[in-house]
């Protein structure tokens, strides 16, 4: 176990020391010293066990290969990374949704029974009096999500089971339902991230920042 | 004062053993008095048998496995969706396993521990891959902590409701495993990488984002609960698990962490646990859970009789320690310390009590928590005016309300 070695606080590397002007201030009675770092993260003590006597590093677990990471690497982030290659039009998903997607959304994505993905006129804006139903439409920020969450998660009695170009038609179609694309548009890798979505403007941080207020 | 609060039996009519044979037909749970005077609540199933005298009889010999009570019947309450505590059931703070509520997209994974893998990448100088036991090897840490579902409210018109059904989302257990600062360390994070990717391997490979900074505070890699393996609806064979915060941000049955410099805006942290707030805005990545109590005796079904009555419940916050909780038995008129039972841990549910002498006259109780940073659990008016009347199920911590009538029948009193 020699890589149990243990190294003195001035050895370690940039990383380690920004771990512990990190977290060495939430820890409860070893590094209170270093308290003007906790209020980066939060004024409650926390009880952590990870110490600056412990090496830079175990030794344990295997380096991963791009071949490996590239299997399980399936998310889809705004600016459209990780969007494969492949396309769908909106015609090619209306076709794919009837029989793969309508059975628990609904003939148009609005009868259900499960979630509503279409919004309808009165029910478009976000945050009214009527809008109890969150829809593509009216609720969600980003179109990449779309395509990511379909591809992962659906359809629910067989999820991962579309190829992308049925994952690419699916979003088109639900965009152009929830008038945001033409009819005529076709989604792909450079498309996808430029939809802009309704709901985006809405979108707000968590401005809670603990204390009496009740927000 | 003792032997009034403790084993006199306060709220209820003996039972008779040919009424418990020959009355509850389902597995309701009733109030019972045992032979030497002592109150439990259990549950009669239907073929419950009443033994012979046991002094008589051999009992069962040493097994591997222990099992409940034939009389103890607590068990969760499942919807569609979600599963949930029995709160009322429990005696303490922290929730058998079996009885943790459950909450998940997909179903609950079936993983071989032994192909288990939890690769991280992405913004870091080594991506790497880790077994189970890879990560049983790290120095391992252990923290007593809430979980809590951040859609944890329910009401009822009729107050016919109990506290499992109301505030069901969230349980308690003694969490170990390896401290996600410590597995940090061994990939070595980028400077411009401020958030990371956790993804399960459920049939939803369900994903959130989670800033660093929270991973490297407190946030850990879970593989037991309550010192056994963690439980399959718990997320087996490991987990993620940050202290304090919304239950879905947890990620279970871990098997990807990817660092990246922005958030990946995924379906849950968009649609799904986002809340409408006022002037028409939407609240992202509100991520801490509030302060919060519920009384856990007496509610509904419950009904009492006249004289001491213990009130008990949980209290907890997601920001830290619980410092106070009142108790009001006069609808809110006047408020009263509950005492707090020791140890009262940082992010945790913490078991209060209150005496009281029950007059008999209608009236209501409550209770209100208090956190170290000055939050106080606020009324369901007061998160109405502060969020506007689209204010969505999340993040919803009212106070509480039980209506005790003159009769003693616990409602609960629902919130308009």
């Amino acid at each position: 176990m020699e890589n149990l070695k243990f190294l003195k606080i001035t050895n370690l590397s940039w990383f380690l020391a920004g771990v512990l002007l990190l977290t060495g201030a939430c820890t409860a009675s070893q590094t209170t010293s270093k308290s003007s770092a906790s209020s980066l993260i939060s004024a409650a003590p926390v009880t952590k066990a990870d110490s600056p006597e412990w090496p830079s590093t175990f030794g344990f677990g295997k380096p991963a290969t791009p071949q490996e990471i590239a299997l399980l690497d399936i998310d889809v982030r705004p600016d459209g990374k990780g969007l494969p290659s492949g396309s769908g039009t909106v015609l090619a998903g209306k076709a794919v949704y009837a029989v793969k997607c309508a059975a628990c959304h609904g003939k148009t994505g609005v009868e259900g029974p499960n979630n509503r993905l279409v919004s309808v006129a009165e029910n478009e804006a976000a945050g009214t009096e009527s809008n109890k139903e969150k829809t593509i439409g009216n609720y969600w920020p980003y179109a990449t999500t779309l395509f990511d969450y379909i591809r992962r998660a659906m359809p629910f009695n067989a999820p991962g089971s579309l190829t992308n170009e049925e994952v690419y038609a699916l979003t088109a179609f639900l965009l152009n339902a929830n008038k945001i694309i033409p009819a005529e548009a076709s989604i792909n890798a450079e498309t996808l991230p430029k939809v802009v979505m309704p709901a985006q403007k809405l979108f707000v941080p968590d401005d809670r920042k603990g204390g009496p207020e009740i927000r | 004062m003792k032997s009034e609060t403790e084993d006199t039996p306060l709220f209820h009519k003996p039972l008779s053993r040919r009424k418990l044979l020959g009355g509850a037909a389902t597995a309701a749970v009733v109030l019972v008095q045992t032979a030497v005077g002592k109150t439990v609540q259990a549950a009669i199933p239907e073929a419950a048998v009443i033994p012979d005298d046991p002094t008589k009889k051999q009992g069962p010999l040493p097994s591997e496995l222990g099992t409940r009570s034939a009389y103890e019947k607590p068990v969760r309450k499942p919807s569609d969706t979600s599963s949930r505590t029995p709160l009322q059931d429990l005696y303490g703070t922290i929730t058998p396993a079996d009885l943790h509520y459950e909450r998940h997209h997909g179903g609950v994974p079936t993983i071989n521990p032994e192909e288990y893998e939890l690769y991280i990448h992405g913004l870091v100088e080594k991506p790497m891959k880790f077994t189970l036991s890879d990560l049983k090897r790290f120095p391992a840490f252990s923290r007593i902590c809430f979980l809590e579902c951040s859609g944890n409210f329910r009401s009822n018109p009729a107050g016919k409701i109990t506290p499992q059904e109301i505030a069901g989302l969230t349980s308690q257990s003694e969490w170990t495993g390896v401290l996600l600062s410590t597995l940090f360390r061994e990939v070595g994070i980028k400077p411009n990488a401020t958030w990371f990717l956790a993804e399960g391997s459920d049939a939803a490979v369900m994903t959130r984002s989670i800033p660093v900074k929270k991973g490297l505070q407190d946030g850990m890699i879970a593989y037991a609960q309550n010192g056994e393996a963690i439980r399959p609806e718990q997320g087996y064979p490991a987990r993620l698990f940050l202290p304090g915060w919304e239950g879905n941000t947890s990620v279970k049955w871990l098997r990807r962490i990817e660092f990246s410099d922005a958030p990946f805006m995924t379906r849950e942290e968009t649609s799904k646990y986002t809340e409408p707030v006022k002037d028409g805005k939407i609240r992202q990545f509100s991520f801490d859970m509030d302060a919060r109590s519920i009384i856990t005796f007496p509610t509904y079904p419950v009904q009492v009789e006249k004289g001491w009555i213990e009130i008990r419940g949980i209290a907890w916050s997601g920001r830290g320690k619980i410092t106070k909780v009142e108790v009001s038995t006069d609808a809110g008129k006047t408020w009263q310390l509950a005492r707090l039972q020791d140890p009262v841990l940082d992010k945790a549910h913490t078991y209060f009590r209150h005496l009281w002498q029950w007059n008999g006259t209608e009236t209501e109780i409550m209770s209100r928590a208090v956190d170290e940073t000055g939050y106080t659990q606020p009324t369901f008016n007061q998160l109405v005016a502060a969020r506007g009347d689209n204010k969505g199920g999340y993040h919803f911590n009212p106070i509480t309300t039980w209506l005790i009538q003159w009769d003693g029948q616990v409602l609960n009193k629902p919130d308009k």
